[in-house]
């Protein structure tokens, strides 16, 4: 068992307890918080996969961006003199056999399956090559990808001030 | 325990997805639907970066979580607002109790 693997398994017990108390906890305001820790999580998941930009851009993007939204709309959407921020759940015992049966069901699909798996070149810093390929192969899609959001931010706006 | 290889990060993208499937269907408030929607995305992004890292494929998975990671953004955005206008409309954001376009 190598550093590699302890640190691995460290990320996928944060990721995993976090996301389950995210889905599980009565009040929005601690999933939201949870929601953090998972998001942290999945960014050192992506570390130990050799993909250090799409950590960083996870970090800024969904830490920084995503989750404030996220609490925003809780607060925006909720009696915060009236500690009315707890919320129920719905069908919990049927949905969690049902969704257990599920990932059993994909796991065993993904544990059966032989993975054809090439070793993978050195691990070096992806953000060079990832700019010369997002501004070469891929300019169109990043061009349309900007004016989508471009377009999202602008409706969203205005659905939200009317 | 083993060596964490490809099936170990697959694993944990399944069980992620699982929980944000879970939290999209249990969850009664639209923003914690919005939670699990997040939970998903962010599995279909380990799954990218895995099979990019281990498949050798170069680059193409990374830039491809790059997208949905956007086009996360952009969905939130537009959701919260859609959220915003609903507790404006109905004064709840229960997701069961939005029934008004039925009968």
């Amino acid at each position: 068992m190598t550093t590699y693997d302890v640190i691995f398994y460290l990320f996928a017990l944060v990721t995993l307890l976090s996301a389950f108390f995210v889905v599980t906890n009565r009040n929005i305001v601690h999933s939201a918080f949870y929601l953090l820790f998972t998001f942290f999580g999945v960014a050192g998941i992506y570390v130990m996969l050799g993909a250090d930009f799409v950590a960083v851009v996870q970090l800024i993007v969904y830490v920084g961006g995503i989750l404030i939204l996220l609490l925003f709309g809780v607060m925006l959407t909720n009696k915060i003199t009236n500690v009315d921020i707890k919320s129920g759940t719905i069908h919990a015992l049927p949905a969690s056999i049902v969704l257990g049966l599920f990932a059993g069901a994909l796991a065993a699909a993904v544990l059966n399956t032989n993975w054809k798996v090439v070793a993978s070149p050195e691990t070096s810093s992806s953000t060079a090559s990832l700019g010369n390929v997002l501004i070469n192969e891929y300019a169109l899609i990043f061009e349309l990808l900007g004016i989508v959001l471009l377009i999202a931010l602008i409706g969203a706006a205005s659905m939200a001030r009317r | 325990m083993i060596h964490a290889g490809l099936t170990h990060f697959l694993i944990i993208s399944v069980a992620l997805f699982s929980l944000g499937i879970y939290g999209v269907i249990t969850r009664k408030n639209a923003v914690m639907v919005l939670m699990g929607i997040e939970l998903i995305l962010n599995s279909a992004n380990i799954n990218f970066i895995a099979f990019a890292r281990f498949g050798n494929f170069g680059l193409q998975g990374q830039i491809f979580a790059l997208f949905i990671i956007v086009l996360a953004a952009a969905e939130a955005a537009i959701a919260l607002a859609i959220v915003l206008n609903i507790y404006k409309n109905l004064s709840n954001i229960n997701v069961d109790e939005m029934d008004s376009l039925k009968d």
